[in-house]
């Protein structure tokens, strides 16, 4: 079957794959700190950030890629910005469509981390802190280390939503094949063409090989991470 | 070793905290029933609460001031914490916990290290454990463990036995009891338990609804002028004395105290030791004259030195023992019946039975402020 696809399709595949990844790790450190400040700050405005960053959920998908193109589009203001200052371009690149990503699985991301967060004994915080820890040492060697399963819980999120996210990325960066054209937007534009099925039908099952292979890895990393909190 | 307490907090509309106090006392207590505001205190002094004025100081150098704006935070301030509830960290093995605060104490100030340490609390073998595998007891040494290797300058132990069951309590008291002797280093010992505080403290600092109502040496503040405690059957005394027998088949140690031969439950302790042993009130009868033949073994010399006694029936007749005080409870009868004045020679008689087996220990007398 893998001689079958062809070499557009490959790309779809391998372009998924950066794209989840990029998407998850890039989002991954401000996913933290937003969980963080959401977990625990204790400042004005927290219920409207918190809707903010909860709006892609909610949101049409094809909204936030049309907000995405409006703003960081090359006439976009953010666009403009990003090109003159560091020479990055997103409209209808990989990188935007990484971007997107992102953004559609940022409220996974900050919920699940934000669930650890809150189910850590605080008290343990305080107990670091009479040992001499300071609050950045403290969230160094306590709360993050137990805060693992929940950062492991977003990342799996937020990789899943980007290997499915269509409507945001077909608007912001389109549907270009070895640039932009991902598994759902090849799967889609197979369908649009007389004789497509057996296409889209060889995307969907490599589609759910990858899914099924990133729940049971990250299924593993969970089960050892708890045996050893757990000391058997 | 000096502490230096001042403080005022407002926790809630119908509760505050004031408390004022100092003390030089190797043990202190405090001590008072759960809601009296000790673990707000001591909340207070390990940084974890800020009091809304006030001063803590240690050894002359202020931990909050202020007056002069002095808030040292938590984690410089030196001050190790043992929880009633443990807080051992589920991430990290036994060595890992022990260790923690070694890496943020500066070179210069570390004292004792993880052998002596691990000797001291028995738990060498636990070392490569995880805390979710261990026992309440061992937890609990863990933490104390955890908490002296972070070298603080004063440790404080917010009930460390009140989660754990009566067994458990003997089989960690005499680990305090070692910190004390061998450690130079003021601990802060939180309570409610007659037994516990009597057993290991220097100074007792009573507290009731949130302020301080009495501070004084064991046998000041758990003698009968505290009024709960003569409620609940819980004043007494603590005698020290030197054991010159121990016999673990019989279960029976005997004391020579100056004012005659004392039989109390089995101690490990090793003979030619002074230990101390708490007497309740309402454990002491009193006959004039050698009494007959009679089950009690325990007989001590002593002298009437004052008689106390609110509007119940009973009366608390303040003893001399060759020195130390005692108390006894008594009906108002009684007292008629054989006359007991002041000055009056008597005998004080103690079942042994009475002796409560986890109030006696110690191997040193009762501190400054004991008679």
């Amino acid at each position: 079957m893998f001689d079958a696809l062809t070499p557009a399709e490959w790309d779809a595949i391998h372009l998924s794959i950066r794209i989840a990844t990029v998407a998850m790790i890039g989002s991954l450190p401000f996913g933290i700190a937003v969980a963080y400040l959401l977990g625990r700050g204790r400042f004005p405005g927290r219920t409207l950030v918190d809707g903010i960053v909860h709006l892609p959920l909610v949101m049409p998908p094809v909204v936030t890629g049309y907000l995405l193109l409006l703003l960081c589009g090359r006439r976009g203001p953010i666009g403009i910005f990003l090109e003159d200052t560091f020479g990055i371009v997103l409209a209808f690149r990989w990188t935007g469509a990484a971007v997107a990503c992102a953004i559609m699985g940022f409220p996974l991301m900050v919920r699940a981390m934000r669930l650890s967060l809150e189910a850590i004994d605080t008290r343990l915080e305080s107990a670091a802190s009479t040992l001499g820890a300071s609050r950045i040492a403290v969230f160094a060697t306590i709360t993050l280390p137990l805060m693992l399963p929940g950062i492991l819980a977003g990342m799996v999120l937020s990789f899943a939503r980007a290997l499915g996210e269509f409507g945001a990325t077909i608007t912001f960066v389109g549907n270009i094949p070895g640039e932009t054209q991902t598994i759902p937007t090849a799967i889609y534009t197979y369908t649009q063409v007389p004789g497509g099925d057996l296409g889209a039908l060889r995307l969907t099952a490599i589609s759910i090989v990858i899914s099924l292979a990133a729940l049971i890895i990250s299924d593993v990393m969970a089960r050892r991470m708890t045996r050893r909190m757990l000391g058997a | 070793m000096s502490i230096v307490i001042d403080v005022e907090k407002k926790v809630s509309d119908g509760f505050g905290l004031t408390a004022s106090f100092e003390s030089s006392g190797r043990v202190t207590a405090l001590f008072g029933r759960s809601g009296a505001g000790k673990s707000t205190l001591v909340n207070i002094i390990a940084g974890l609460l800020r009091p809304d004025r006030g001063r803590i100081e240690i050894d002359g150098e202020a931990l909050f001031d202020s007056a002069r704006r002095i808030d040292v935070p938590v984690h410089r301030r030196r001050v190790g914490y043992v929880f009633q509830d443990g807080r051992l960290f589920p991430h990290m093995t036994v060595r890992g916990n022990l260790l923690y605060g070694r890496r943020f104490t500066p070179a210069n100030s570390r004292w004792g290290s993880l052998d002596e340490v691990v000797d001291l609390l028995g738990i060498a073998a636990l070392l490569d454990r995880r805390p979710a595998g261990l026992s309440g007891g061992e937890k609990q040494r863990v933490a104390i463990g955890r908490a002296l290797l972070a070298s603080p300058r004063l440790l404080l132990m917010d009930e460390p036995l009140a989660a754990l069951d009566q067994e458990r309590k003997g089989e960690i008291l005499p680990f305090v009891e070692r910190l004390r002797d061998r450690m130079q280093l003021p601990i802060v010992y939180v309570s409610h338990a007659v037994d516990e505080v009597s057993r290991i403290a220097d100074t007792v600092v009573l507290m009731e609804d949130g302020r301080v109502s009495a501070i004084g040496s064991v046998n000041d503040v758990l003698g009968s002028r505290i009024e709960n405690l003569a409620e609940a059957g819980e004043a007494g005394v603590v005698v020290t004395a030197e054991i010159v027998e121990s016999d673990r088949a019989a279960g029976v140690t005997r004391l020579q105290h100056p004012a005659g031969r004392l039989s109390v439950p089995y101690t490990d302790a090793p003979v030619g030791a002074s230990v101390r042993v708490r007497i309740r009130a309402r454990d002491v009868s009193l006959s004039v004259g050698e009494p007959g033949r009679i089950s009690i073994r325990n007989r001590l010399a002593a002298t009437v030195v004052g008689l106390s006694g609110g509007a119940s029936h009973a009366v608390s007749v303040h003893l001399d023992i060759a020195g130390d005080p005692l108390i006894a409870n008594v009906t108002r009868d009684a007292i008629r019946d054989l006359d007991l004045k002041l000055g009056s020679p008597v005998v004080a008689l103690i079942k042994s039975a009475a002796f409560d087996p986890l109030s006696i220990g110690g191997g040193r007398p009762a501190g400054p402020g004991s008679r």
